[in-house]
């Protein structure tokens, strides 16, 4: 076993052996833990039922009471997709006043992208965001969100613009030469737009006034808004820089010294939520037209309860055919793994459900149900694995308590090396994707997590205990 | 069993499935759903609340007369309908049969949509599985970097892309067969089984990979084509019975899941069956055709 740490790039095996030394001494307490962590489970993946009859008692059961404790903004809930559970429509009409003929294709493609940008930061997977021309003149974006009926909220997340501009403090005689549109004034003091604005900004993010430690929303400009931000505020030493979201004046604070770096902070007033609001919303960029929202409806499920009846059907049918498979294949080691993927299925779903309060919410799509699968093959593969590593073991001879022990050292080298692979696809398909391929590639992820926990943890332990 | 020896068959026998759908994809492309082309959205209103057994006959509807469609969504008296795009022609007669077979409705609008799946969607996806495919290499070379000599680590790491490029190979050729001659769309779903057999592909390889080093390791002094043999047979059983049980899980879906998902578990199907192939067939077998080349070379 040492010398096999000596192999180990991650130090997984050294952290893992030492577990594994303590459970082996004490198979008993892991079973607790599993014990605890499946009871958990159970609670969690329990939908909410109404008045129960408990003798002539009758009560209600909720396990989204426990997390109200905790005051959170989301619901516990499975989230499913359009298809499966409807959502909301709205119809976005973008206003093209301000553009020639030949850039308004152009615009409302971006205007897509700021939109499908913004509902994935917001956390909403999966959902539809398309483009629509009516007749000639009629340029819209129709946007899909699952699960969300709440049509105010919707309109939240993707209403209010962000359209974010600079003003300078300028001379009250230089104010009459300047076209009144670039020009407004506050306590008597003038201010001129300037060439800088949300669009030259690189990323946003919310941090707390050392001083005051309220929410602020600090600011870094592109090289291109570096120079201009450094321009501007040379220019004006000594005088106040205006910023103002959608015309409203946030704040209009004094410039000390010029700023080269191209960072800044705006400090006006914020709550932690809407600093995160507007964070968010600048850092999806800012639309290029406005949009107005022309018509929003609940949009019911596509896909029947038939349809959904037949893949469940079908996924337990799958389900029983591993049990028997491998219970034939593997005799009494093939039960224990078929338990041991028992939990492996309660321990995802619990897990799912509890990401919807988070704001990584997995929904539960025709695309994620294949990344389960692809990672209930994985979590049974662990297990095949490790069997087929003990057989050969006792068929060279040793005991059974060694092969089972020399099983688990050998075959761990395959498991964390293919396991670490899909994870690292998982991550960069997360990372650089965009609607249906994230929410895969997050159930993926989860899903091997949770099955190299459940092949070494529940597996190992249940065939300790077996065996003994 | 000498899969070593026979390694040339394995590799024609990929070519043989390989090329075809290559020259397919070359000349016929891909059979893109609507969700990649976008088409056109209609707006129907009803007197009543539309029931579920009316939007499912609107879909009939629109299959019975050989236009696509990709949804049909309610929403109170309103049904959205996402179709291929509609002549005027074709809107007119689909128009008249969906009167004929669920009642009256007014059209409320036409509109013409943009695809949901963009350029976009599709460009950061395969940016992504480049991305991941580096990665993969340079954590294979790594985690294989103690393997004893004559092997080098870097071509486990690319032995394994290579195998895993087979595979999506074996899997756009096939469905651009599919899709010209018999029609079969490529939709997101499409997409999504891409990654899965990805995913499989490179976790497949790595099993024997793993068993490789070990035995490089403990039989360092023994011929390499014969270690790699030795390796692939003593993870045959694993593999097949991996395999196997996706598989079966994969028929059970095809047989009793329904038609949305037909296709979708068909190239997971191929996919899966490829990448078991592909690991054992071909990427074990083309380390030791990279080790045979080299020592070719030296003794030159």
């Amino acid at each position: 076993m040492r010398k096999q740490c000596l192999h180990d790039p991650f130090g997984f095996a050294q952290g893992h052996s030492e577990l594994i030394e303590s459970m082996r001494k004490n198979p008993r307490s892991a079973l607790w833990l599993i014990i605890i962590l499946t009871i958990l489970a159970v609670f969690i993946n329990l939908p909410k039922f109404d008045n129960i009859r408990l003798g002539n008692k009758t009560f209600n059961f909720d396990p989204n009471a426990v997390f109200k404790i905790f005051n959170l903004k989301n619901e516990l809930a499975f989230r499913k997709g359009l298809d499966l559970e409807g959502g909301t429509s709205l119809i976005l009409k973008a206003d093209m006043q301000s553009k020639s003929s030949s850039q308004k294709t152009q615009a409302l493609e971006a205007a897509k992208t700021v939109i499908e940008n913004r509902v994935n930061l917001f956390g909403v997977s999966e959902p539809i965001v398309q483009t629509s021309i009516v007749g000639n003149n009629d340029y819209r974006v129709i946007v899909e969100l699952p699960g969300l009926t709440d049509v105010n909220k919707v309109r939240d997340l993707i209403g209010t613009t962000a359209q974010l501009s600079f003003w300078q403090e300028i001379a009250s005689s230089s104010a009459k030469n300047i076209s009144p549109s670039d020009i407004f004034t506050m306590s008597g003091t003038y201010f001129q737009k300037t060439n800088l604005s949300g669009a030259d900004i690189r990323e946003t993010n919310v941090s707390f006034d050392s001083n005051t430690s309220r929410p602020q929303v600090q600011l870094k400009f592109t090289p291109e808004g570096t120079k201009k931000f450094a321009n501007i505020t040379q220019k004006i030493v000594g005088k106040r820089l205006a910023i103002v979201l959608d015309n409203q004046v946030i704040e209009a604070p004094a410039v000390n010294q010029a700023i080269l770096t191209g960072d800044a902070v705006i400090t006006g007033g914020f709550t932690i939520d809407s600093a995160n609001q507007l964070s968010t919303e600048l850092n999806a960029g800012a639309l290029p037209v406005p949009l107005k929202i022309l018509s929003s409806s609940i949009i019911e499920p596509t896909l029947g309860t038939v349809s959904l009846q037949k893949s469940l059907f079908a996924g337990v049918l799958g389900f029983i055919i591993i049990v028997v498979f491998m219970t034939v294949l593997y005799g009494r080691l093939g039960a224990v793994a078929s338990t041991a993927l028992v939990l492996y299925t309660l321990f995802t779903l619990a897990i799912f459900k509890l990401s919807s309060i988070t704001p990584y919410g997995v929904t539960l799509t025709l695309s994620g149900i294949a990344g389960f699968i692809l990672s209930i093959g994985m979590a049974v593969d662990a297990n095949i694995l490790i069997f087929e590593r003990m057989k050969e073991e006792l068929r060279g001879g040793k005991s059974k308590d060694t092969a089972i022990e020399l099983g688990f050292s050998r075959a761990w080298t395959s498991i964390r090396d293919s396991n670490v692979s899909t994870l690292i696809t998982s991550f960069v398909l997360y990372e650089f994707g965009t609607g249906i391929v994230r929410g895969f590639a997050l159930v993926l992820a989860i899903g091997v997590l949770i099955s190299m926990f459940s092949a070494i943890v529940v597996t190992r332990t249940f065939l300790r205990l077996v065996y003994k | 069993m000498n899969i070593i020896g026979k390694k040339n068959w394995y590799f024609l026998i990929s070519l043989i499935i390989i090329i075809p759908g290559l020259i397919s994809l070359v000349l016929f492309g891909l059979n893109l759903s609507i969700e990649f082309s976008g088409g056109s959205r209609l707006t129907l209103s009803f007197s009543k609340e539309v029931s579920k057994e009316q939007i499912a006959e609107v879909k009939n509807v629109f299959t019975d007369n050989k236009i696509k469609i990709l949804s049909a969504e309610k929403s109170g008296k309103y049904v959205y309908i996402r179709s291929q795009p509609l002549s005027e022609k074709q809107d007119l007669l689909i128009t008249d049969k969906l009167k004929e077979k669920i009642g009256k409705f007014k059209q409320e609008q036409y509109e013409t949509v943009g695809p949901i799946i963009g350029s976009e969607i599709t460009l950061n996806a395969i940016k992504a599985i480049i991305i991941s495919s580096i990665l993969i290499v340079l954590y294979i070379t790594w985690s294989f970097r103690k393997v004893p000599k004559p092997t080098g680590s870097l071509r486990f790491g690319i032995s394994a892309i290579v195998a895993l490029i087979h595979d999506v190979l074996v899997l756009l050729g096939v469905f651009s067969l599919l899709g010209h001659f018999y029609g079969i769309e490529i939709d997101s779903l499409f997409v999504t089984a891409i990654l899965t057999v990805i995913g499989f592909s490179v976790h497949d390889t790595i099993v024997v990979f793993d068993r490789i080093r070990e035995n490089l390791k403990r039989f360092g002094g023994e011929d390499f084509a014969k270690v790699v043999n030795d390796s692939i047979l003593q993870t045959l059983d694993r593999s097949l019975n991996t395999s196997l049980t996706v598989v079966l899980v994969l028929v059970a879906l095809l047989l009793f899941g329904g038609e949305s998902i037909r296709w979708f578990v068909v190239a997971l199907l191929i996919g899966i069956i490829s990448g078991t192939y592909s690991s054992i067939f071909n990427a074990a077998p083309l380390l030791v055709l990279w080790q045979e080349l080299l020592s070719k070379r030296i003794k030159k």
